[in-house]
């Protein structure tokens, strides 16, 4: 019943626009027989032009002010982000110069030559130098970024394996992550989908007799030791998902059927990030509509909302299902006692097993 | 076929006008101007249910906890009390992505213009087949019904995305719409490509072998360059996407694996072995990228006309305008891995497909630099259409700025499928295609129903809607910088994010009051067919064919002889002359030059 009179009330409220609209139309018989734009309309819609110009750069200049200044954007946490930040900035730099001053001429030319009766156009069909200026000289820009961008590029997927990275596999799963470490010889063991056995807690499909998965560990947590190489083996059991981890401005697919691999190296610690003040300003930020938030919920009889504190994450950027807007994998980055110590209190996979 | 046969004899014409039935005039024509008003119908139909789609999907991302009675009402048992489910919120990005990309901006937009324009702007009784073009529409309906009756199925519509990468969208136990729901989709979209098929190359025989004397390849107005070039993208990569979209079938019917390999789900180990979801997404990108062109550069054809037009002056650079069609379109196949960076290929790929697609960015920048001088010194007419033009190279411009970051494959690390890309790919494809159609529509108007649309209301439409695209778009870019990923149901998992939900509620504002607003131009569009003033026979004193014609649609467009044509399509305010426009089929004076163009 209730779905039955908001469609109808919808349906009223598109009849109710209809109708001003209607009203508004005939109102106007008599005052202008003309659909085509006359003086009146050429001077009125150019100097709207200026005021679209004008909103253009008011919506950007807000923009960059109340959204810009994101600690993730200025605060990487790798080795390699710094590099992309960099990219970034030039990139964003160039794209502000070229949008101001292009919707600048765009709408200024608009209203500088709306048209008026009896002129005449500038009868200006083509001219070669023109054409050369404006192709060579974002052929220049663009042969520079192409190079900054592919020397970045080639840098961050060429992980070095001779450095001896530390390797682990994320394991994707609708909906959740696994992490698993090589152990003490740093190997992965061999694993497949086919060789999950559930009954035994196998649950990532490792070959038993693998000698080198005997060690391994899996986690729901992931540790990193700061300023260690790491080089993720992703694997996938089920759909597509991606490895997303936002600030180490690091991203990988996990497919299934194949290892998909990506690198860095980790540069603060997680306890360290938290007292950075840009994280401090952020994280108060957040807490404060947290708590705003609470009141309402308490209000109606619901439980608040926790206070929030920040850890890295890991998170799925590629669709994967129901509850693909709720996988994500705590990180912890730590310094290498506090990464050892852990690791020490994890079981081995073959004392995980049930027999 | 004698029917088709006529209409290239007049004298026999008027004897074939009175046979004519309601059925054969309205429903099953072959007359290409009602070709394009069915397509223009029928697109603005998905169109409507596209965006209400998007509205409902923006309200829930801007009020994820409380209940709606507009989600209770219009999806019934998917939102028990009001709450969304999440489920159906994928499949509502799913299909809103779907709808609007083929079914609005590839057969809404090119179906209506192409079919319009190319027999009356090359002085062609009709297109080459009458019959094909008429199959190619309903074949075209068809596979609208389907992707609408898929709505309704027990187990929800497809919700893979509409990029629908396997292993997601080929097997039912990983997703609800990956039922009846995908079969669905996969049936209509290989339909539909065989109803763009046909109607891609009935333009390209069109425009290679029936234009009028004197209509020479160098004197065709840009909007026909710009439909020629896009069929034969959609000639080169549509078929590709059938074959994807029939290797799926098989995977997901046959037991093939084409696609999928070392599969766990739900308890058990499937049998596919050695089959690979990367190759699928190589398949349908191999589409997918020159797709966004195929949307676009009708666009920037019917732009390029109406800019000149109504700024009284030539287009700008004619032959640099062919050129960068030629160039975008070649490069628009080469470009395809971008999507790919993070999806496990090669990195020496990404680096070829870095440097390729960036290339594009030169191309189109000498198209925006040109409209820009198109309007220079002009005596700009502020008619709907124009400002929707000059609205198109505004967000073209500002989308297509972002395409540098995310082209970049080092940067599309960090932004690859947040709220960025949403933004980019809606302002550069999305929006502006839309205000391309617009634009067409508003201008071509008087040449399809005899009579004029509204101006002011026109002008409300165009203000209105121009600030609410920039204001849900602009500011998305930022809350994709700071990380968040599309495709969630809801934020409130992530307390990271919980500083970007006001922003969301903005730009769901604005979706809404734009949104609203279209009903403006509904009205406008809908009432102005029986009631707008009466159309004169070139209300816009353009140069080009279409206004040599009568306001009274007649089969074969002319009722004597085709006119010849002697000049390029934009002798707008050329010296010596004493109006501001020499249509094409005025014959040069004596000692009147033909520009070198």
């Amino acid at each position: 019943m209730t779905a039955l009179l908001t469609i109808l009330v919808l349906v009223f409220i598109a009849i109710a626009i209809w109708q001003m609209v209607k009203i508004f139309d005939l109102a106007q018989v008599g005052t202008s027989n003309s659909q085509v734009a006359t003086d009146k309309d050429n001077t009125l819609n150019g100097y709207l032009m200026m005021g679209f110009l004008a909103f253009i750069y008011i919506i950007t200049i807000w923009s960059f002010v109340e959204l810009g200044d994101l600690p993730l954007m200025s605060n990487s946490a790798s080795e390699h982000g710094p590099e992309i930040d960099n990219l970034m900035m030039i990139s964003m730099a160039l794209i502000f110069v070229v949008q101001t001053i292009t919707q600048f001429l765009l709408h200024y030319f608009a209203y500088k030559y709306k048209g008026e009766k009896g002129k005449k156009a500038l009868f200006f069909a083509d001219n070669n130098t023109l054409e050369f200026i404006w192709t060579v000289i974002p052929v220049i820009v663009l042969a520079g970024l192409i190079i900054y961008g592919l020397f970045t590029w080639s840098a961050i997927m060429n992980v070095n394996e001779d450095d001896d990275p530390l390797i682990v596999e994320l394991y994707a799963q609708q909906f959740n992550w696994k992490a698993r470490y090589g152990g003490a010889d740093n190997t992965l063991g061999k694993a497949n989908v086919r060789l999950i056995d559930i009954d035994r807690a196998n649950v990532l499909g490792l070959d038993e007799a693998d000698p080198n998965a005997q060690d391994d560990v899996i986690t729901s947590e992931l540790h990193l030791p700061v300023g260690r190489t790491v080089l993720f083996k992703m694997r996938s059991q089920d759909v597509l998902h991606s490895a997303y981890m936002p600030h180490f401005r690091a991203q990988m697919n996990c497919v299934p059927g194949m290892i998909t691999q990506f690198g860095f190296t980790p540069t603060v610690t997680t306890a360290d990030m938290r007292q950075n003040p840009d994280m401090i300003d952020k994280v108060a930020n957040i807490n404060s509509i947290r708590v705003e938030k609470s009141k309402k919920l308490i209000a109606k009889g619901e439980d608040a909302l926790e206070r929030y504190d920040f850890d890295y994450l890991l998170i799925c950027n590629k669709i994967c299902g129901t509850s693909h807007y709720n996988m994500q994998m705590k990180i912890i980055v730590e310094t290498q006692e506090e990464y050892d110590a852990w690791m020490k209190e994890q079981k081995a996979f073959k004392n995980s097993l049930i027999n | 076929m004698s029917a088709h046969a006529d209409t290239h004899d007049h004298e026999a014409h008027e004897e074939h006008h009175h046979k004519e039935t309601f059925v054969t005039k309205y429903i099953f024509s072959q007359d290409h101007k009602m070709i394009a008003k069915q397509y223009l119908i029928t697109g603005t139909i998905m169109g409507v249910i596209g965006v209400i789609m998007s509205l409902m999907f923006r309200m829930q991302i801007a009020w994820p906890e409380e209940p709606n009675v507009i989600f209770e009402a219009l999806l019934g048992k998917w939102a028990p009390g009001g709450v969304m489910d999440a489920d159906i919120y994928l499949a509502l990005v799913t299909i809103h992505g779907t709808i609007m990309v083929f079914f609005v901006l590839t057969a809404g937009l090119s179906g209506t213009f192409s079919n319009l324009l190319i027999p009356l702007q090359i002085g062609a009784r009709d297109m080459a087949s009458g019959f094909l073009n008429m199959v190619s529409y309903w074949l075209f309906f068809v596979s609208s019904v389907i992707m609408l009756i898929s709505l309704f199925v027990e187990a929800g519509p497809a919700a893979a995305g509409w990029t629908i990468y396997p292993p997601l969208s080929a097997l039912p136990m990983a997703q609800g719409g990956s039922g009846m729901g995908m079969t669905l989709w996969l049936v209509s979209m290989a339909i539909f490509i065989a109803s763009s098929l046909l109607g891609s190359l009935n333009y390209v025989v069109t425009v290679i072998n029936l234009r009028t004397k004197g209509m020479s390849m160098t004197r065709l107005p840009l909007t026909i360059w710009a439909f020629f070039v896009t069929a034969i993208i959609g000639i080169v990569s549509f078929p590709v996407l059938l074959s994807a979209a029939l290797l799926l079938i098989m995977d997901r019917s046959f037991g093939t694996s084409f696609f999928l390999s070392d599969i766990f789900i739900q308890g058990e180990v499937l049998h596919y072995q050695g089959g690979s979801p990367v190759l699928f997404e190589h398949l349908f990108w191999f589409l997918g990228h020159p797709e966004v062109y195929i949307v676009i550069l009708p666009a920037m054809g019917l732009v390029s006309e109406i800019m000149a037009t109504n700024s009284r002056k030539p287009i700008f650079g004619y032959r640099a305008m062919i050129a960068s069609i030629l160039a975008i379109a070649f490069l628009s196949t080469i470009v395809w891995g971008h999507h790919m960076f993070i999806s496990g290929m090669n990195p020496f790929l990404g680096s070829v497909f870095t440097f390729t697609t960036l290339l594009i960015a030169i191309p189109s920048a000498v198209k925006a630099f040109n409209w820009i001088t198109t309007i220079w010194k002009g005596n700009i007419q502020m008619n709907p259409a124009m400002l929707f033009s000059i609205g198109f190279v505004s967000t073209f411009i500002t989308g297509g700025l972002t395409g540098i970051i995310l082209g970049d494959s080092a940067l599309d690390i960090n932004v690859h499928d947040t709220y960025f890309v949403i933004a980019h790919f809606h302002l550069v494809m999305g929006i502006s295609a839309l205000y391309g159609m617009f634009a067409g529509i508003y201008h071509w108007y008087p040449k399809m129903f005899g009579r004029m649309l509204n101006k002011n209301l026109g002008y409300i439409h165009f203000w209105i809607t121009a600030i609410c695209a920039y204001g849900v778009f602009f500011p998305m870019h930022f809350i994709g910088m700071a990380g968040l990923p599309r495709r969630y149901y809801t934020n409130s998992n992530f307390p990271l994010f919980d500083d970007l939900a006001n922003t969301n509620v903005i730009i769901t504002v604005f979706a809404l009051i734009g949104g609203a607003v279209q009903v403006i131009y509904l009205y406008n569009f809908f009432s102005s067919m029986f009631f707008g003033k009466k159309a004169e026979k070139n209300p816009w004193r353009a140069t080009t064919l279409e206004w040599t014609t009568e306001v009274k649609h007649i089969h074969g467009n002319w009722a004597g002889d085709i006119p010849h044509v002697y000049r390029w399509s934009y002798d707008y305010s050329k010296p010596g002359h004493d109006v501001d426009f020499v249509p094409q089929n005025v014959p040069l004076k004596e000692g009147e030059e033909e520009l070198q163009h």
